[in-house]
C-alpha cells in the first residue's frame, strides 16, 4: 500500500510549506512566549543564586525586599551574625532606578553591597572582567546587559561612579541588569532628595521651636543631620554555617529578633508565586489564545483542503477505500502539517526571535517536547471537522446524476 | 442461461416514503453474460442511474433479487455483509469524467485497487502496466493525471475499472466527452476487455454514435426496462 497522505502532501507541496511556515510562525510566537515564562523563573532564581544567601532577613510582616518594600536598620546585621549558625551577613540594598551614562540612561537595579570579602552576601559572585569594588565610595560593578564598559563613568543621581567591574546574567527579578555600589553610597543615593527639598525641610525644621532651641546651640544642626542620613537598609542577607539547617537558623533569628526571614524556597515560591504571578497568568492566557487560534487555522486549512478532494474521496469510497484509510489521509496530512509547523516555529524561536526579544527568553527542551506533543494533539483534534465532511460523502457521489 | 455474469429480477428502488415518495425503478430485469456488452439506454428520469447504484452497492433496493455470479448479493436486503470489498473485489466502474485521483501518477490510480485489496505494491503495478499496455497508455504510465489529454485519463479510468478483474464492470455514459472516433475506440476497448476477461460489461448511454454498436440494449422507461435487439454494427 501506499501513502495517500504523502502523495497527496507532495503534489500539493508549495501549499503544505506555505501554510506550514504562516502556522510555523504562529507556533514560533506561542514558543517564545513559553520561553519568556521561563526566562521570568530564570531571573528570579538567578538574582536568588547570585545573592549568594541562604536566608533574607526583611522587615517584620513584609515580603521584602524583591515583592514588597522593606526596611530595617543598617546595624541589625551584628546582631544576625552573633546568632548561632550563621556564618555571615551583610546589609543590602536595592533599588531600581534609571542610570546614566553621559546622555543616555539605562534601566537598572542599583544594588548596595557592604564592603569586606570576596563571597560576602550580596556580592557578585564572579565577575567576566575587571575587579570587585575595593573603596567605600563610587565605585561600580556592572553587568554586561547594561552595556557599560570597564572605566566608564555612570551617574546615579547626582554622583558619578567608575565602573570596575563587569558581570553577567546579574539580573533583577523584572529582568534588569543589576549595578553594584557601595552600601553607603547606595544608603545615600536612596534617600537623597533634590536640593530644594533639602532647603525646604531645613526650613521647616528650623521654624520648629521645640528644634530650634536659643539655650541648646548645635541641636538644630544635630537634627538636620539625622534627617539627612539614612540608616536603613532593605534587607540583611546570611549565609549559615556548613551543615546547618538553614530552617533552624531562620528560626532562631525568627525568635530573637522582630523581623521576618525567608529561606531560600520561601524566597523562591514569593518571587515565582507572587511577584511574577501576573505576568505568569498573563503568557499563560496569550498561550491558551494562541493555541486557539492554531487550532482554529488548522481546523480551516485541513477542512478547506478536504473539500477541495471530496470528490476523490467519493472515488476512493466507491472503489472500496476503507474509512479508517480516508481517516488517515486526513489526520495524516493534519499531522505533517503540525511537524512542519512546529519546525518552522521551533527554528524562528530560537533563531530569530529569542534574541530580539529585549527579556531573556529561555526556550527548554522540556517545554519544546511538550510543545510538540500539543501541536500534533491539536492537529489530531483540529482534523475531526475535516474527518466528518469526509465520513459524510456517499460514494453514491462518484457515480454522479 | 448460465450461472455467471449479472442477473436482475423484479428489481424495485423506491426513493422516500409516503407523499414524497418517488418509484424510480418499478420492474427492472436484465441478464448480461460474462464476455457481452450491453447498453441501457431511456430518456431522462427514467432511472438509469439509480439502476447503476443498486448494482453498484451504493443504494438500497426496496425489492426484487440480484445474482453476480453464482452468488445472490440482494434479495429483500442485502445478502453479503461487506459491501466495501464487494465493490473493490467485484465491481468495476468507470465514469463520465475520467475522476482519477489527482495526487497519484497514472500507474498508481490504477494500482491502488489491487492494493487496497492486499496486493504487493510491486504485483499491483505490474497488473496496471499490462492493462495499460492493452489500452495504448503504456508510455504515460508515470505522468500526473493532469498531464494526459481527456481520451488518455478515460483510457486509464477503463483501466483502473478492470485491474481487479471484476466480473462486471458498470460504465456510466463513459464516451459522454469524446468526439466520435474516440468513443467508438473506448467501445472497441470496452469489448476486447469483456471477452479478454470474461467481463459483464453494462454501459449507459445516451451516445448515438454507439448506441449502434450494441447486439443487446435494455431500453428502460419510467423504471421499466424493456430488452430489444440492437444493430451490432462493426466499430473496427
Ligand atoms: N436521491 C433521490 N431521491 C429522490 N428521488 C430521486 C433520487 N434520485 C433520483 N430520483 C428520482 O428517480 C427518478 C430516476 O432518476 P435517475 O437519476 O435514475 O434517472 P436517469 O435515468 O439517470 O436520468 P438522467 O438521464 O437525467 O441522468 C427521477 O424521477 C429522479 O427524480
Ligand atoms: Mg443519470
Amino acid at each position: 500500500m501506499i501513502s495517500l497522505a504523502g502523495r497527496d502532501i507532495m503534489h500539493s507541496l508549495g501549499k503544505f510549506i506555505f501554510t506550514g511556515m504562516g502556522l510555523g510562525l504562529l507556533i514560533g510566537v506561542t514558543l517564545s512566549m513559553a520561553g519568556i515564562y521561563r526566562g521570568l523563573v530564570d531571573d528570579g532564581k538567578a538574582l536568588l543564586d547570585n545573592s549568594g544567601a541562604d536566608l533574607w532577613v526583611v522587615q517584620q510582616d513584609t515580603l521584602g525586599p524583591y515583592a514588597e518594600s522593606s526596611n530595617i536598620y543598617d546595624n541589625a546585621w551584628r546582631g544576625i551574625r552573633s546568632m548561632p549558625g550563621v556564618a555571615r551577613a551583610a546589609s543590602v540594598t536595592y533599588f531600581t532606578m534609571q542610570v546614566h551614562k553621559e546622555d543616555q540612561d539605562v534601566r537598572a537595579m542599583v544594588t548596595g553591597i557592604a564592603t569586606g570579602d570576596p563571597g560576602t552576601p550580596g556580592w557578585p559572585p564572579y565577575l567576566v572582567a575587571g575587579r570587585q569594588i575595593t573603596r567605600d565610595h563610587y565605585e561600580a560593578v556592572a553587568d554586561i546587559a547594561t552595556g557599560f564598559k570597564l572605566n566608564d563613568r555612570i551617574r546615579i543621581r547626582r554622583n558619578l561612579y567608575t565602573v570596575v567591574g563587569l558581570t553577567r546574567r546579574m539580573v533583577s527579578s523584572g529582568g534588569d541588569p543589576m549595578v553594584f555600589i557601595p552600601l553607603k553610597d547606595a544608603q545615600q543615593e536612596q534617600f537623597l532628595k533634590d536640593n530644594d527639598a533639602i532647603r525646604q525641610q531645613r526650613r521647616r525644621t528650623a521654624e520648629n521651636p521645640a528644634f530650634n532651641q536659643p539655650q541648646m546651640p548645635g541641636l538644630l544642626d544635630a537634627i538636620i543631620a539625622s534627617q539627612s542620613t539614612n540608616q536603613y537598609v532593605n534587607a540583611v542577607l546570611v549565609q549559615v554555617e556548613a551543615g546547618q539547617d538553614a530552617d533552624k537558623v531562620a528560626d532562631t533569628i525568627r525568635r530573637w529578633k522582630r523581623l521576618t526571614v525567608f529561606t531560600r524556597a520561601q524566597m523562591e515560591k514569593i518571587l515565582i508565586g507572587k511577584l511574577i504571578a501576573t505576568s505568569a497568568k498573563q503568557i499563560g492566557m496569550f498561550l491558551v489564545i494562541l493555541s486557539i487560534v492554531s487550532a482554529a487555522i488548522v481546523a480551516f486549512i485541513i477542512y478547506t483542503l478536504t473539500l477541495g478532494k471530496i470528490r476523490e474521496i467519493a472515488v476512493l469510497k466507491l472503489i472500496g477505500t476503507k474509512n479508517r484509510t480516508i481517516v488517515g489521509l486526513i489526520m495524516q496530512q493534519s499531522i505533517a502539517l503540525g511537524v512542519i509547523g512546529f519546525v518552522v516555529g521551533k527554528i524562528t524561536a530560537t533563531l530569530v526571535m529569542a534574541p530580539i526579544f529585549p527579556k531573556y527568553v529561555l526556550l527548554e527542551p522540556l517545554d519544546s517536547v511538550i510543545g510538540f506533543g500539543v501541536v500534533v494533539m491539536i492537529c489530531m483534534i483540529s482534523s475531526i471537522i475535516a474527518i466528518r465532511a469526509a465520513m459524510k460523502v456517499d460514494p453514491a457521489e462518484a457515480i454522479g446524476g | 442461461m448460465t450461472g455467471k455474469g449479472i442477473r436482475i429480477e423484479g428489481l424495485k428502488k423506491r426513493y422516500g416514503s409516503g407523499d414524497t415518495a418517488v418509484d424510480a425503478l418499478t420492474n427492472v430485469n436484465m441478464q448480461v453474460s460474462p464476455g457481452e456488452v450491453v447498453g441501457l439506454i431511456g430518456p431522462s428520469g427514467s432511472g438509469k442511474t439509480t439502476l447503476l447504484k443498486c448494482l453498484g452497492a451504493v443504494i438500497e433496493p426496496t425489492a426484487g433479487r440480484m445474482i453476480l455470479g453464482d452468488e445472490i448479493i440482494y434479495e429483500d436486503g442485502w445478502k453479503v455483509n461487506d459491501l466495501r470489498a464487494l465493490r473493490r473485489d467485484r465491481i468495476g466502474f468507470i465514469f463520465q469524467a475520467p475522476y482519477l485521483i489527482p495526487f497519484l501518477d497514472v500507474t498508481d490510480n490504477v494500482a491502488l485497487l489491487p492494493m487496497l485489496a492486499g496486493k504487493p505494491n510491486a504485483e499491483a503495478r505490474s497488473r496496471a502496466i499490462e492493462l495499460f499496455k492493452a489500452l495504448d497508455v503504456e508510455h504515460r504510465a508515470r505522468a500526473m493525471p493532469s498531464q494526459l489529454s481527456g481520451g488518455e485519463q478515460q483510457r486509464v479510468a477503463i483501466a483502473r475499472g478492470l485491474v481487479n478483474h471484476p466480473p462486471v464492470i458498470l460504465a456510466d455514459e463513459p464516451t459522454a466527452p469524446l468526439d466520435s472516433e474516440r468513443a467508438l475506440a473506448v467501445i472497441r476497448i470496452l469489448n476486447n476487455m469483456a471477452r479478454k476477461f470474461e467481463t459483464a460489461i453494462i454501459v449507459v448511454t445516451h451516445d448515438e454514435k454507439i448506441i449502434p454498436t450494441f447486439k443487446r440494449i435494455y431500453n428502460i422507461r419510467d423504471g421499466v426496462t424493456y430488452e430489444e435487439a440492437g444493430e451490432g454494427r462493426a466499430f473496427t
